[in-house]
C-alpha cells in the first residue's frame, strides 16, 4: 500500500498558445531550458492577431503544456517573452497544479 | 466553349466563402489533396524526365534558377516605390519570386484540356524556382553579414512539404520508369482533375478569407498584386523562349513567373523574417494573384506564348 503515492504535490503548469510554425523551434528551446516533458495540441481561437482558425498549414495554432517546477516555468516564460512575443501571435500563462508522482515533473 | 469545371470549383469556393457559408472541407482532406497533387506532378515529371534527360536540360535548369533570383529583384524596388517598409518589401518579393504549386497544377490541367504539348519535366522547374527567391528575400531584408541561421533555414526550406513531395515524386518516377509506374498512372491522369477540383474548392474558401485583410491593406498592395504577375510572366516567357521551350512549356514558365507562393515561402519568411507582416504577402498572393492567374492569367500567357513562338 505504501508504495503508491496518494498525496498530491504542487507543481506549475505553463501553457503556451502560439503559431504552429514555432513548434520545432519551441521544442528545442524547451529541451534546453530543462522542461521534463510536454503535451502539444492543435488550437483555434481569436485574439489581438485576429481569428486564427487552424484550418491549414500557415494559419494554425498550437497549445503546448508543460508541468514543471516553478523555477523552470519562469525560465521558460522569460525565454519566450524575450524571443517571440514581439513578432509572433503568442500567449503564455502559469497556473498551479497538483500532481501525483512528483518525481516525473 | 463552356467554363472549365475545375476553375468553376475555385469560383464556387470563393463565392461560398465570401457569403460566409458554413461550407468547410476537413483540414485533413486539404492536406491529403495537396499531397496527392504534388506527388502526381512530381511522379509524372519524373517518368518523362527518365525518358528525355539531356545536357541541354542542365542549361535550362541554370536559366530557371537565374529567373528565381531575378523575380524578387524586380518585385523589391517596385514595392519600395509603393512605400512598403524594407522587411515587408523583401518578404513580399520573396513570395512573388517563388512559385505556387497550386497554380502549376491548374496550368497543367489547362494545357492537358487544350491538348497543348509541354515539356513534361516542368515540375523540376517548379522545385528549382521555389528556393532562390527565399534566399534573395532574406538577403534583401538583412544583408549578407547579419546572423541569419542559414542552416536551420535551409533545413526548413529543403525539407518543407512541397519541395519534398515534388522531388520525391520526381525521383520515384525517374527510378521506376514509365512501365513500372503504370499502375499509379490514374494519379496524374483520370484522378488528377478530381483532386484538383476539390483542392481548388478549398483554395477558393481560403482565398475568400483574405478579403478582410485586403480591405485593410488597401490599394497599393492590390495594384502590386495585379501588376507583378504581368512582369513575372514576361520574364518567364522571355526565358522560356531563350532556353528553347515549346509554346506550352514557355506558357507554363510564364505562369510560374506570374505566380506567388503561399505555402513554402510564408513558412520560411515567418521564421527568417518574423517582423514582416505575414498578412500582407498572403493577402496579395492568395487573395489577388492566385485568383487572377487561375481565372484570367493562364489563357493570356498561353496566347502570348503562341504569339511569341509561332513556329515552336
Amino acid at each position: 500500500m505504501n508504495e503508491t503515492q496518494t498525496t498530491a504535490t504542487r507543481r506549475t503548469l505553463i501553457t503556451i498558445v502560439c503559431e504552429a510554425i514555432l513548434e520545432s523551434k519551441l521544442l528545442k528551446d524547451l529541451e534546453l531550458l530543462g522542461a521534463p516533458g510536454w503535451t502539444i495540441s492543435e488550437a483555434r481561437g481569436r485574439g489581438s492577431r485576429g481569428v486564427r482558425s487552424s484550418d491549414w498549414d500557415n494559419n494554425g495554432n498550437i497549445r503546448i503544456e508543460v508541468v514543471c517546477s516553478r523555477r523552470v516555468a519562469e525560465k521558460i516564460m522569460g525565454h519566450v517573452q524575450a524571443h517571440y512575443y514581439a513578432d509572433f501571435a503568442m500567449i503564455c500563462f502559469l497556473s498551479d497544479v497538483e500532481v501525483l508522482r512528483s518525481d516525473k515533473f | 466553349m463552356g467554363w472549365d469545371p475545375v476553375v468553376l470549383f475555385f469560383v464556387f469556393g470563393l463565392i461560398a466563402g465570401l457569403l460566409r457559408s458554413e461550407l468547410k472541407l476537413p483540414p485533413a482532406l486539404y492536406e491529403t489533396l495537396s499531397i496527392l497533387l504534388l506527388l502526381a506532378i512530381g511522379l509524372h515529371g519524373g517518368v518523362e524526365l527518365a525518358e528525355q534527360a539531356s545536357m541541354a536540360l542542365l542549361w535550362q535548369m541554370a536559366a530557371v534558377l537565374l529567373m528565381g533570383v531575378m523575380l524578387p529583384l524586380i518585385a523589391f524596388p517596385l514595392l519600395r516605390l509603393l512605400r512598403f517598409g524594407r522587411v515587408d518589401s523583401a518578404s513580399i518579393a520573396a513570395h512573388y519570386g517563388s512559385v505556387s504549386a497550386g497554380t502549376f497544377a491548374v496550368v497543367v490541367a489547362y494545357m492537358l484540356s487544350e491538348d497543348i504539348f509541354f515539356e513534361s519535366y516542368m515540375p523540376l522547374f517548379v522545385a528549382i524556382l521555389e528556393i532562390p527567391a527565399i534566399v534573395v528575400g532574406i538577403v534583401l531584408a538583412r544583408g549578407l553579414s547579419k546572423n541569419t541561421q542559414w542552416r536551420e533555414l535551409s533545413r526548413e526550406i529543403l525539407l518543407g512539404k512541397s519541395i519534398m513531395l515534388l522531388l520525391g515524386g520526381l525521383l520515384i518516377g525517374v527510378l521506376a520508369g514509365k512501365e513500372a509506374v503504370g499502375p499509379l498512372e490514374p494519379l496524374y491522369t483520370s484522378m488528377f482533375p478530381l483532386v484538383l477540383a476539390l483542392f481548388l474548392l478549398e483554395m477558393g474558401l481560403i482565398a475568400s478569407r483574405q478579403s478582410g485583410a485586403l480591405r485593410k491593406v488597401g490599394l497599393k498592395l492590390v495594384s502590386f498584386a495585379l501588376l507583378m504577375p504581368w512582369l513575372g510572366a514576361a520574364v518567364g516567357l522571355t526565358i522560356g523562349a531563350l532556353i528553347g521551350l515549346s509554346v506550352g512549356g514557355a506558357a507554363m514558365l510564364a505562369t510560374l513567373g506570374a505566380s506567388a507562393s503561399y505555402i513554402a515561402v510564408p513558412a520560411a519568411m515567418r521564421l527568417a523574417l518574423p517582423e514582416a507582416n505575414p498578412s500582407l504577402s498572403l493577402a496579395a498572393s492568395l487573395g489577388i494573384t492566385f485568383p487572377f492567374n487561375i481565372l484570367i492569367g493562364i489563357p493570356i500567357y498561353l496566347q502570348a506564348a503562341q504569339w511569341l513562338l509561332p513556329g515552336a
